[in-house]
């Protein structure tokens, strides 16, 4: 269930990406469109009753019925990039908006450069 | 009207998607245990290459890794690599955003906090450092890790920045932590490329897992990754936080 739930997400986010020229709409789309593919990479590596992997003095045998651990590692990489992309796209969104005093991607197209 | 035809552009794209997917993984039904043949099992058993045994906590001593969190395991030993490449780019983020905002001129006049929300702040800030020191060292054994702490030691710096009006970073120095970790961890790589063989080996003897000190490089880099991430953040936040009047 949380996968189809994680591809509407995915699909949420490409509707918001395709239907708006609001830059920052689009980083927020962009967003949940990330949010979407890691909680489905999470849910691939999911086990019925499974723990944490982790070994501590309570779970301390590898032979514990662990997730996978696997696509978590991946996320984290994932999420970390998606934190570099956002914190950049915001800082050129904030610059289009000095430059040209709007937000709007289909008005800044019609404006000519000073 | 327009949105309408992306709605069902996107509907027609999700049931497409749906189908090319629906071969390899099942959307309804969870396994019950990992598979004998997945690439995790040599992650978790701590042996890639050969016959595959039981690790216990606190007793299983020179395995390949010696980390009891697994995911750091992964992380930082065996896709330490990859994790380089990954600071990286969030090392390129910051140079961008910086590179955008620019660092000289008149600064934003802020609004002038109160009295106790200053002091509050004062008080929880050297906490929140402390949890993202602890986060960090103690990656290999307990959740959290490099990312994480970093991201917590950012947080405390944004506080300030929020609490207290006349709170600015020291960019500079903010950047050269940022350079040294950066430099450490691939001189780290470098030494596991003389002496064990190949870039980034595990050169320090593993020990026993789940102790402090244990796993070789794995709490090195994972300190190294937490200060360069943090001063990464910080200096991301400072340069929205610090921008300039006019350009």
């Amino acid at each position: 269930m949380i996968r189809v739930a994680s591809l509407l997400l995915l699909m949420i986010g490409l509707y918001g990406l395709l239907s708006t020229r609001n830059v920052i709409k689009m980083i927020i789309s962009i967003n949940i469109m990330e949010l979407g593919v890691n909680i489905f990479i999470v849910s691939i590596g999911f086990v019925t009753n499974g723990v944490a992997p982790i070994l501590t003095s309570q779970v301390n045998s590898s032979l514990s019925n662990f997730v996978d651990p696997l696509p978590q590692a991946l996320v984290l990489t994932s999420i970390v990039i998606g934190l570099g992309i956002t914190a950049l796209g915001l800082a050129f969104a904030r610059k289009l908006y000095k430059k040209y005093g709007t937000y709007d991607l289909a008005k800044i197209g019609g404006m000519k450069d000073e | 009207m327009k949105k309408i035809f992306i709605g069902i552009f996107v509907i027609a794209f999700s049931v497409v998607f749906l189908l090319a997917i629906s071969n390899s993984v099942d959307l309804f039904t969870y396994n019950d245990s990992l598979s004998s043949d997945s690439v995790s099992n040599g992650y978790i058993n701590k042996n890639v290459t050969k016959n595959q045994s039981e690790v216990i906590f606190n007793e299983t001593t020179d395995a390949e890794t010696g980390s009891a969190n697994i995911v750091t395991s992964i992380i930082v030993n065996y896709r330490s690599f990859d994790t380089l490449g990954e600071v990286t780019v969030l090392f390129l983020s910051a140079i961008g955003v910086s590179l955008l905002f620019g660092s000289t001129g008149k600064l934003a006049e802020r609004k002038k906090s109160g009295f106790i929300l200053r002091t509050a702040a004062r008080i929880i800030f050297p906490m929140l450092l402390v949890t993202g020191t602890y986060l960090f060292t103690h990656g290999h054994l307990t959740p959290g890790g490099g990312f994480p702490g970093g991201a917590m030691i950012a947080a405390s710096f944004l506080l300030l920045y929020l609490a207290d009006e006349k709170f600015v970073t020291a960019i500079e120095k903010i950047k050269l932590v940022e350079g040294s970790a950066g430099t450490l961890y691939v001189l780290i790589g470098i030494t596991g490329l003389v002496t064990g063989g190949y870039f980034l080996a595990n050169f320090i003897p593993t020990g026993t897992v789940g102790q402090l000190i244990s796993s070789g490089i794995i709490p090195l880099i994972y300190v190294l990754i937490g200060l360069k991430v943090g001063a990464e953040i910080t200096s991301v936040v400072s340069r929205y936080l610090q921008e300039e009047v006019t350009s």
